[in-house]
């Protein structure tokens, strides 16, 4: 059976849809195991059944076990944003495959569904995005992108498909090693549960000018929880990819511990897009990391405005001379959030280099932590890195902090960090207002201002997206 | 009764947190006049401008202002400006990552004005070259690295685009070389033809009033307007400054 977990959108307006019901296929089958196992924890059993399920290979359902003996041993890590509402003793609801989600599109919040309208998101997609009802499915697009993609010698197909075919020892040799199960708790445990999610490969010195656009899919699975995406760009090539979209991703089960692995070759050059907008009970606790051999490029653009809680810090090892790598953040924490964001950067050979530019936003009482480390290790001879943060808080309720962490082990290097907190200037928003612009419409002016440098990063129709998701949250509209 | 005037202030007073600044002021300006508001610096000329203009940075503490027949001493900033009022700042703002363009397009929008983009682009692209300013202006971030001059040019494109019944115009003429300063000039006549626009002008400077029929002159000194008078007035300023409507305040 092929694996199904990628999502292929063109554009945020046009996607197309197959209004076909395909889930009885495997979720019918978790439902009579879940029942059995909801009181216990995660026990051998059940990750032996998850790789069972799966047909994968003997070597991944080792690497799940020693996963599991890790996460039951490894304490939660005591900072950052509180997670007790986790309810980590019956981590089992999380692995499940989101019975719940898929009952109907009448238990959608809402707030859900009206964002929904206001976004602008069709209405066939809407139960697919919602995580109910009918997989919404570009089937389409996603083939012709993966056949025209392979025509480059591209391959781009679910990682479970890909443990079965021609790339199954690469994946071996690189899964899970830039993450690995020992980082922390939650990247054990998505070592010993993980399902679906991406794998790109592009041959030496293949550039492909437009980008691969995926997202997950929620409701199979448990693919919205625990995907892994595994992304090699060989020496000399060229690779865009997107991640997310803009719609609220609406989920039972609120736990998301995913993992993006990225490989950049000598020379080559990866772009990494995400925008996130989970729901507001989610806890995102996603790990993202790259490494770059010599004078190879990573930059990742990132937006995070959804989530009840985040930790989320995209890691860029530049092991290799020469290597470069940027990072453009934008975090937007309303009511009831907790985000906290930021980067690692490795500086790990000579003469690499590291910019980052974040923007952090917050509004009605929403906590925004900006959050970085930059390590120069005693071979970054040479190397540079500018860290610049600017904050705004848009109301004496809210609040934005900033921690950057500095390590550096070797002299000749230039580290340079700047950051500014500031609110929105009264004498700004009076002089839209006094040009006839109401005063809603001039903060999210302000903002959306404030946002451009990042907005300007992402292809159009995302950033069309992102400018409406911060006209939404302005309103408050989003819950 | 509603009044003849466009503009009128009644005993308006105004302070600015807890410090009062502007003392029960009267004003009048009927449609389709020119008036010249002088004072010295920190009379309180630009912060009345902000009180008419609606500014949350200030409040009335007594009196009223009436436009076009209506009260809008409650009203917010943007209904008093698509009621028709306009106020050309001393110090513009810079507003990051906006794009004058989208700027511009926004208040006309927000006077529910349909105008289609091709339209709205000639037409800004238009009111560019009148005021001599490379259109390119447009496409940059509202405000941000702009020159003290081309901020004022900024003013005037928008006073053109939105043609209110009156404008306001703070030092507008400050800090222009000959050339902008002509420019503005042409831009004052402009409105004036277009509309028939009514200017409060506030300024330091008489040159920018010699193409102007000047219909009055008001003093301010230290929150008060203290005399009022025709064109004559401002050569009288000009010879011997602000000392004696000082005397005559301190006399009061
Ligand atoms: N927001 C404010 N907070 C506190 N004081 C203010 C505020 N605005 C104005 N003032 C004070 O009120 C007085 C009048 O200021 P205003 O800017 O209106 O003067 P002006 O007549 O326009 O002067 P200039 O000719 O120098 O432009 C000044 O003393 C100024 O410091
Ligand atoms: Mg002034």
């Amino acid at each position: 059976m092929a694996e199904n977990t990628i999502i292929v959108t063109t554009s945020g307006k046009k996607r197309t849809q197959v209004a076909d019901v395909d889930r009885g296929m495997y979720d019918f089958r978790y439902e009579d195991a879940d029942a059995e196992k909801l009181e216990a924890g995660l026990t051998p059993e059940i990750v032996r059944e998850i790789s069972e399920r799966k047909g994968e290979p003997a070597w991944m359902l080792e690497h799940r076990l020693k996963s599991l003996e890790i996460y039951n041993s490894i304490e939660m890590s005591d900072w950052g944003p509180s997670i007790d509402g986790l309810d980590m003793d019956n981590i089992v609801t999380y692995v499940k495959p989101n019975t719940d989600q898929k009952s109907d599109w009448d238990s959608v919040p809402d707030n859900i569904k009206d964002t929904f309208d206001r976004l602008g998101i069709p209405e066939a997609e809407r139960s697919y995005l919602a995580g109910v009802g009918a997989q919404y499915d570009s089937e389409l697009v996603y083939h012709s992108m993966q056949e025209s993609a392979a025509k480059m010698g591209i391959v781009y197909s679910g990682i479970e498909e890909a443990l079965h075919g021609d790339y199954a020892d690469l994946i071996q040799s690189k899964f899970m090693t830039l993450i690995p199960p020992t980082d922390h708790k939650f990247a054990a445990l998505h070592g010993a549960v993980w399902s679906g999610g991406s794998f790109v490969y592009v041959p030496k010195g293949v550039r492909l000018d437009y980008p691969l656009q995926s997202y997950f899919r929620l409701n199979a699975k448990g693919a919205g929880q625990f995907e892994h995406t595994l992304i090699i760009v060989e020496d000399d090539a060229d690779l865009h990819f997107i991640e997310g979209c803009s719609a609220p991703k609406y989920n039972v089960a609120n736990l998301h511990a995913g993992a993006v692995e990225l490989f950049v070759g000598k020379r080559a050059h990866l772009r990494y897009s995400t925008i996130e907008n989970w729901s507001k009970n989610m806890y995102n606790l996603n790990t993202k990391r790259c490494r770059c051999d010599e004078e190879g490029q990573i930059e990742w653009i990132s937006g995070s405005f959804g989530s009840h809680v985040g930790y989320l810090y995209p890691m860029s090892i530049l092991a290799g001379r020469k290597a470069q790598a940027s990072f453009t953040g934008i975090t937007f924490a309303g009511s009831g959030q907790n985000l906290d964001t930021g980067c690692k950067v490795v500086l790990g050979a000579p003469e690499t280099s590291a910019s980052v530019e974040t923007k952090g936003i917050s509004k009605d009482g929403g906590i925004q932590t900006f959050r970085s480390s930059v390590v120069a290790t005693p071979a970054a001879k040479g190397s540079r890195c500018s860290v610049s943060c600017q904050s705004l808080m848009l109301d004496d309720r809210s609040r934005s902090d900033t921690i950057p962490a500095m390590d550096i082990r070797c002299k000749n290097v230039d580290i340079g960090h700047e950051a500014t907190i500031g609110r929105i200037g009264d004498d700004k928003v009076f002089y839209l207002m006094s040009r006839g612009i109401g005063e809603e419409e001039a903060r999210t002016m302000i903002v959306n201002g404030f946002a451009e440098p990042i907005s300007k990063e992402l292809p159009l129709e995302y950033a069309v997206e992102m400018n409406n998701l911060i006209k939404l949250e302005m309103e408050g509209a989003i819950g | 009764m509603a009044s003849s005037f466009l503009l009128s202030c009644r005993g308006l007073s105004a302070a600015a947190d807890e410090t009062p600044i502007l003392h029960d002021v009267d004003l009048e300006v009927p449609a389709g006049e020119v008036h010249v508001l002088m004072g010295p610096n920190g009379a309180g000329k630009s912060t009345l401008g902000h009180v008419l203009m609606g500014d949350p940075a200030y409040s009335v503490t007594s009196g009223s202002v009436e436009f076009d027949g209506a009260d809008i001493t409650e009203l917010s900033p943007d209904k008093r400006s698509r009621a028709g009022l306009f106020l050309s700042f001393q110090a513009p703002v810079e507003i990051p990552g906006v794009p004058l363009r989208s700027f511009l397009r926004a208040m006309v929008e927000g006077r529910g004005q349909k105008m289609k983009n091709k339209e709205f682009r000639k037409k800004i692209k238009e009111l560019a070259q009148t005021l001599d300013m490379d259109p390119a202006y447009l496409d940059r971030e509202l405000g941000v690295g702009f020159s003290g001059g081309e901020k004022k040019k900024v003013e005037m494109l928008q006073l053109l685009l939105l043609e209110p019944k009156l404008a306001i115009l703070d030092e507008t003429d400050s800090g222009l070389d000959v050339d902008a300063l002509s420019v503005v000039s042409r831009g004052m006549e402009l409105y004036r033809e277009q509309c028939d626009g009514t200017l409060l002008i506030i300024t330091h400077n008489t040159r920018i009033l010699e193409h102007l029929n000047v219909d009055c002159v008001h003093v301010m000194v230290s929150g008060r307007l203290v005399a009022a008078g025709p064109s004559g007035l401002i050569d009288e300023i000009d010879a011997q400054g602000f000392e004696r409507f000082e005397l005559d305040n301190s006399a009061e």
